[in-house]
C-alpha cells in the first residue's frame, strides 16, 4: 500500500517537486503571518502523524498515548531557550521559579544550558523514554486493547506529574517561548517564524524520506508481518520485541521533533500537549489520510487541522459533532483512509456502482486473490 | 486503629465507585473483547439523569415524594445508559465485531458526540430523545407475538418509531416548560443535592462517616449481588457466561450470540448510568466529568484480566485503598518518625494526582511478573 505502486512519469514526478519547494519558499510571501503559523504548525503536527503511521498503520500497534513524546520534545525545546533567556531574571533563573520561591536551578535543568544537548535532547529523549516503555510493555507480549489502554494511563501519568509539578517545570502554566530570545532574536518575532516555517517544512520532507527508508525492504516487511500474524513471525524466528520498541522509539522521537517545532511556533508547552483528546486526534489524522500510506499521515494531518481551525472560527460547537462522526464514519466506512481508498479499488468500485467504467470480469477465484492482495 | 479504619472506609469508598464503573466495562470487555471509550460518558448521561430526575421531583405534584427521588434516579439512569448503549451496539458496534482497535476510536468519537449534546441541547429535549429511543426500541417487542404476526412487522415498526417520536417532542416540551433550569441548554457544570436523609454523618466505632458515602457503597454492594445473580442463576446468565468462554460452540448450540451481545452491552452500559449517579452525589456534574473516573477503569480492567468478577471487586478496592493510603500520605501519620529520604518520597506523592502516577508504575511493575493479570483465563493458546 506505498505510493510507489502507482508508478509516476519521471517528469510529473520531478514537476510535483520544483512546485512544492517553489510553494514552501513562497508561502511566506503569499500568506499572512497568521495563517503561515498556523500552517507551519500543522505541518510540524503531520511529522507526529508520521510516526503514528509507522506504529499504527504498519505495525499495527495503536498508541493512544503519542502526546507524551510531543510533549516531551516541546519540553525540551523550551527548557533550553528559557534558560539561554534568563540572564536578567534574579539568580538568573527563568522568572517563573521566583513565583513558588524556587532559587536555585532544579538539576535535571542544567544539561539544557548547551544548544548541542538540546539539540540532540529533543529527539533522543523522547525517543528512549518511549523505547522504555515500549519494552517493559511488549517484553510482556502485552498487545492489541491492552497495548492502547497502557499507553493511554501512561499519558495520563505523565499529565499528572507535568500538571502537579509547578516548583520544576510550571506545572499547569507551562513554559512560555513567543518572549525568548533564540541567537539573539525574539522566539515570536516575525522573521523567526518564517525561519522556523522554512525549517518545518524541511523537516516534513526529511521524515517523510526517513519513514519511507525506514518501511522499505526487510525491516519493513517484518513490520507488516508482525501487524498481520504475529505469532507466524516469532516462529519464523525473529524477535518480534526488538521490532516493535525500535519502531516504537522511532515513532516517539519523530514526536519528539514534531512537539519542539510545534512548541516554538505556538509559543508555549504545556501539559495540555499531554490531554487524552490530543493524542487520539493524532490517530485520527492518520486514519483518514490513509493508514499504511505515509504521505496520506501528512495529508491528513495537515487537511484535518486546517479544517478545525476554519470550523472552529465559524461555528465553534458544531467542530466536536463533526470530528466525532469523523471518528464512527472513517472507521466504519473508509477504514482504508482517503488516500487508501484512492489507491485501492475505491474510485474505480464507485464508477462502477453507477455504470460509468464497465467491470473487470475475472473468475470468482481470482477476484478473492486480488482483493486480498490489495489488502495486504 | 482509629486511623487505619479511615483510611480501609476511604479507600473502600473511593474503589467503591471504580467498582460500579469498572463492572460494566470488564462485563462488556470479557464478553465482546471490546474496551468502550464512551464508557465515561455513559456514566456522565447517568449523572445527569440524577440532575434531571432531581429537577422533576421539585415539580408540585411530585414534592411529597422528593427524599426519595436519588432511588428511582439510580433505576431511571440504569434505563438512560442501557439505552443509549444498546443503540451503541446496534448500530456501531455491530459492525466492528472482531477488530477491537477500530471499535476503540468509533466509540471514541461518540464519546466527543455525547459530551457536545449534552452541551449544547437542552437537556428537556435530551430527556425527550432518550424517552423516545426507549419507545422505538422497545414497544415492537412488547407486543403478544400474535399481533406482531397478524400485521404486517415492517410497518408496525415503522409507526411504533413515529409514536415514539412524538412522544418524544411532547415529554420534551412539556418538560421545558414546566421546569426553567431545562429548557436551555448550558455548558456549566450542575449540581445535585442529596436528601436531608442523607447530609450529615453516621458514627460507627467512634468514628463519622459521611452518609453519602455510606450511600454509594450500598449501591455498589447492590449492583455487585445483582450482577453476581444475575450472571450464575439466570437462563441469560448462563448463556452470557457461556458466550465468554466460547463465543463459536455457543452459537453452534443455538443461543443467540446476538442478542448475547445487546443485553450484555446493555447491562454494562446501565451499571456506567448506575456508576454516573454515585459520582453526582460526590461532586458538581459537567459533561466531563466521565474522563475523571475512566482511566481508574482501565487500570481495574488491566490489573484483572478478561471478564473476572470477583477480580474486578477486589482490584477496585485494592486501587481505591491505595489510592487513599498514597495521596493522602497516611503511612507518615501510621509511621511519624521513617527515615528522612523515605518520607521526603512519600511526601512527593502525597496528592491525589501523584498517587495515580505511583499507581501506574505499581501496576506497570506488576504486569511484568503477571502479564495476563491477577487472574488469567485458562487455557492453550498460541497468543498466551
Amino acid at each position: 500500500m506505498s505510493l510507489s505502486k502507482i508508478k509516476f512519469d519521471k517528469k510529473i514526478v520531478l514537476s510535483f517537486w520544483i512546485i512544492l519547494i517553489a510553494l514552501i519558499i513562497a508561502a511566506p510571501t503569499i500568506l499572512p503571518v497568521f495563517r503561515l503559523n498556523l500552517l507551519g504548525r500543522y505541518l510540524s503536527l503531520s511529522i507526529v502523524a508520521l510516526g503514528v503511521d509507522l506504529i499504527w498503520g504498519y505495525t499495527g500497534l495503536l498508541s493512544l498515548g503519542q502526546g507524551i513524546f510531543f510533549a516531551l520534545g516541546g519540553y525540551c525545546a523550551a527548557m533550553y531557550l528559557q534558560i539561554t533567556s534568563s540572564s536578567e531574571f534574579p539568580n538568573n533563573i527563568p522568572e517563573f521559579f521566583a513565583l513558588y520561591g524556587v532559587e536555585k536551578l532544579p538539576f535535571f535543568w542544567e544539561p539544557f544550558k548547551s544548544p548541542v544537548f538540546t539539540f540532540f535532547a529533543i529527539w533522543i529523549i523522547p525517543a528512549l523514554v518511549a523505547g522504555l516503555i515500549g519494552f517493559l510493555v511488549f517484553r510482556n507480549r502485552i498487545k492489541g486493547v491492552y497495548f492502547s489502554i497502557l499507553t493511554q494511563a501512561s499519558l495520563l501519568v505523565f499529565f499528572n506529574f507535568f500538571n502537579g509539578q509547578q516548583k520544576l517545570i510550571n506545572g499547569t502554566n507551562g513554559l512560555k517561548t513567543d518572549v525568548t530570545q533564540l541567537f539573539g532574536q525574539m522566539v515570536g518575532s516575525e522573521s523567526m517564524q518564517r525561519i522556523f516555517f522554512w525549517i518545518t517544512a524541511i523537516l516534513v520532507i526529511g521524515a517523510w524520506f526517513f519513514a519511507k527508508w525506514v518501511v522499505k525492504g526487510r525491516f519493513g516487511n517484518i513490520l507488516i508481518g508482525i501487524r498481520d500474524d504475529e505469532p507466524r513471525v516469532r516462529f519464523t524466528g525473529y524477535n518480534p520485541v526488538i521490532f516493535k520498541t525500535i519502531i516504537f522509539s522511532i515513532a516517539g522521537g519523530l514526536a519528539g521533533i514534531s512537539g519542539a517545532l510545534y512548541t516554538v511556533q505556538s509559543g508555549i508547552v504545556s501539559p495540555q500537549f499531554m490531554t487524552v483528546p490530543f493524542s487520539i486526534e493524532m490517530v485520527i489524522w492518520v486514519a483518514v489520510g490513509g493508514r499504511g500510506t505515509l504521505l496520506g499521515a501528512i495529508l491528513g494531518a495537515v487537511f484535518i487541522n486546517y479544517a478545525k481551525s476554519l470550523v472552529s472560527e465559524a461555528l465553534p460547537a458544531s467542530w466536536m459533532f463533526i470530528q466525532g462522526g469523523l471518528f464512527i464514519l472513517v472507521v466504519t466506512a473508509l477504514p482504508e483512509g482517503v488516500l487508501g481508498w484512492i489507491q485501492g479499488d475505491g474510485p474505480r468500485n464507485l464508477l462502477q456502482r453507477f455504470g460509468l467504467k464497465r467491470k473487470i470480469e475475472t473468475y470468482p477465484s481470482l477476484e478473492v486473490n486480488n482483493k486480498e492482495g490489495n489488502n495486504e | 486503629m482509629e486511623l487505619l479504619l479511615d483510611s480501609l472506609f476511604n479507600g473502600v469508598a473511593i474503589g467503591s465507585v471504580l467498582l460500579v464503573a469498572a463492572l460494566g466495562l470488564a462485563i462488556v470487555f470479557g464478553l465482546m473483547g471490546v474496551i468502550n471509550l464512551a464508557h465515561g460518558e455513559l456514566m456522565m448521561l447517568g449523572a445527569y439523569t440524577t440532575y434531571v430526575t432531581q429537577l422533576i421531583f421539585k415539580l408540585p405534584i411530585l414534592k411529597p415524594f422528593y427524599n426519595s427521588y436519588i432511588i428511582v434516579s439510580i433505576f431511571l439512569a440504569f434505563i438512560v445508559s442501557g439505552v443509549v448503549g444498546i443503540l451503541l451496539e446496534k448500530t456501531i458496534i455491530r459492525r466492528l465485531y472482531g477488530s477491537p482497535l477500530e471499535t476503540l476510536l468509533a466509540t471514541w468519537g461518540v464519546s466527543l458526540i455525547l459530551q457536545q449534546f449534552v452541551r449544547s441541547v437542552p437537556l428537556a429535549y435530551g430527556t425527550g430523545l432518550v424517552i423516545s429511543l426507549l419507545i422505538g426500541l422497545f414497544l415492537p417487542s412488547a407486543f403478544p407475538s400474535k399481533i406482531k404476526e397478524s400485521i404486517n412487522f415492517k410497518y408496525f415498526k415503522f409507526s411504533s418509531w413515529i409514536f415514539a417520536a412524538l412522544t418524544g417532542v411532547l415529554t420534551g416540551s412539556v418538560i421545558s416548560s414546566s421546569v426553567s433550569k431545562l429548557s436551555r441548554a448550558s455548558a456549566r457544570n450542575v449540581d445535585v443535592t442529596a436528601p436531608s436523609w442523607m447530609r450529615g454523618q453516621v458514627e460507627i466505632i467512634g468514628t463519622a462517616f459521611p452518609k453519602t458515602r455510606l450511600m454509594i457503597i450500598v449501591i455498589t454492594l447492590i449492583s455487585v449481588i445483582a450482577i453476581t445473580l444475575f450472571l450464575n442463576q439466570s437462563a441469560w446468565g448462563m448463556r452470557i457466561r457461556a458466550v465468554t468462554q466460547n463465543r463459536q460452540m455457543s452459537d453452534c448450540l443455538g443461543i443467540s450470540t446476538e442478542k448475547v451481545d445487546i443485553i450484555t452491552f446493555g447491562i454494562g452500559s446501565g451499571l456506567a448510568g448506575v456508576a454516573g449517579v454515585a459520582v453526582s452525589l460526590l461532586g458538581s456534574v459537567g459533561p466531563n466529568v466521565g474522563g475523571n473516573y475512566i482511566v481508574g477503569c482501565f487500570m481495574v480492567v488491566v490489573l484483572v484480566g478478561v471478564g473476572n468478577l470477583l477480580g474486578t471487586v477486589l482490584a477496585s478496592f485494592g486501587i481505591g485503598i491505595m489510592t487513599d493510603l498514597i495521596g493522602a500520605g497516611r503511612l507518615l501519620s501510621i509511621w511519624p518518625d521513617m527515615p528522612l529520604p523515605l518520607s521526603n518520597t512519600i511526601n512527593f506523592f502525597a496528592t491525589t494526582s501523584m498517587a495515580r502516577v505511583m499507581i501506574f508504575a505499581l501496576i506497570v511493575m506488576f504486569l511484568q511478573f503477571k502479564p495476563t493479570g491477577l487472574f488469567p483465563q485458562k487455557g492453550r493458546m498460541v497468543e498466551n
